[in-house]
């Protein structure tokens, strides 16, 4: 995996991965609006085999300390890796789906730990999705 | 309808399978075929969670899979059978003798392996395993998602100029 945002961020509180350039995308995105991608470790998985991609997602929790991970799809092979971490450290909280109001709401909610924090933006992701018109 | 898709990617169920050509192939079954994890009820969930509402699921190893092919050709709804490495489909396909063609999903680099294509590596004893299968009978291609070009193995054994 990548870190893609070039200088490593201050204290991460999350890992963001996801398939092709989603993570630095949606992380991009986080810092044109609120100015908080340093909050957010940007990982791709291209081109890497399964192992790599746990091996890859494990490093960054170990060396950022980051308790959370945010996954794009709930069937990509960084949720699948991801789960398989979880399920070794009960102390992490994985969110998969993940959308930029799920990001936005996550940084600025310091005030809680990172792990909870994640469930309830979580919660502000799902209720962000809207249809408009017939 | 039956298998419509016999594939070899060694990140099995993932996105590409499930969304990129399940979708087009408007894929209702799915036939992980892994030793390993049709041996563990621990990754059977982690791959059945990953499938979507109205995809089935069936988990078997590779002699299970030979043993119930048929009843996989035979199922009215279209299905996608995937294999993580070559040596399991190379098995399938001995075995059975009635899969037509396989498609190289993704074979991703490690020790010993060289690059084919972006997401194709391979040792040469895999090599030699496709070209066995070829010989065979089978048309073996590699195609990562739908709409990608569909490369003979003559080209990705030539290597990256593709």
């Amino acid at each position: 995996m990548n870190d893609e945002t070039g200088d490593a961020p201050r204290n991460p509180r999350a890992i963001v991965v996801g398939h092709g350039e989603f993570a630095g995308g949606l992380v991009s995105a986080v810092g044109q609006i609120c100015g908080m991608a340093d909050k957010l470790v940007v990982m791709s998985m291209m081109g890497m085999t399964p192992e790599d991609i746990e091996s890859a997602i494990r490093a960054q929790l170990s060396s950022t300390g980051a308790r959370v991970i945010f996954t794009d799809l709930p069937a990509g092979s960084a949720t699948i890796a991801a789960r398989r971490i979880v399920k070794d450290e009960p102390g992490l909280v994985l969110v998969s789906g993940v959308n930029l109001a799920t990001l936005l709401d996550f940084v600025f909610n310091t005030s809680v730990p990172p792990t909870e924090a994640a469930r309830a933006a979580a919660e502000r992701g799902k209720a962000s999705l809207i249809v408009v018109g017939r | 309808m039956g298998i419509h898709l016999y594939r070899i990617d060694d990140r099995l169920i993932h996105g590409q399978v499930v969304v990129g050509w399940g979708q087009p192939l408007n894929a209702r079954f799915m036939v992980l075929v892994d030793d390993l994890v049709a041996s563990s009820d621990w990754e059977k969930e982690l791959y059945r969670m990953a499938v979507p509402p109205g995809i089935e699921i069936f988990f078997a190893d590779v002699d299970t899979a030979i043993r119930d092919h048929s009843r996989y050709e035979s199922d009215p709804r279209p299905g996608i059978l995937i294999t993580g490495d070559i040596t399991s489909m190379q098995r399938l396909v001995k075995a059975v003798k009635a899969i037509g063609s396989v498609n190289l999903g993704g074979i991703h680099h490690r020790a010993g392996r060289v690059p084919k294509l972006r997401y194709i590596f391979l040792t040469p004893e895999e090599e030699n395993q496709l070209r066995a299968m070829e010989s065979a009978g089978v048309e073996v291609t590699a195609q990562d998602v739908p709409s990608a070009r569909s490369v003979p193995l003559a080209e990705v054994l030539e290597g990256e100029s593709n």
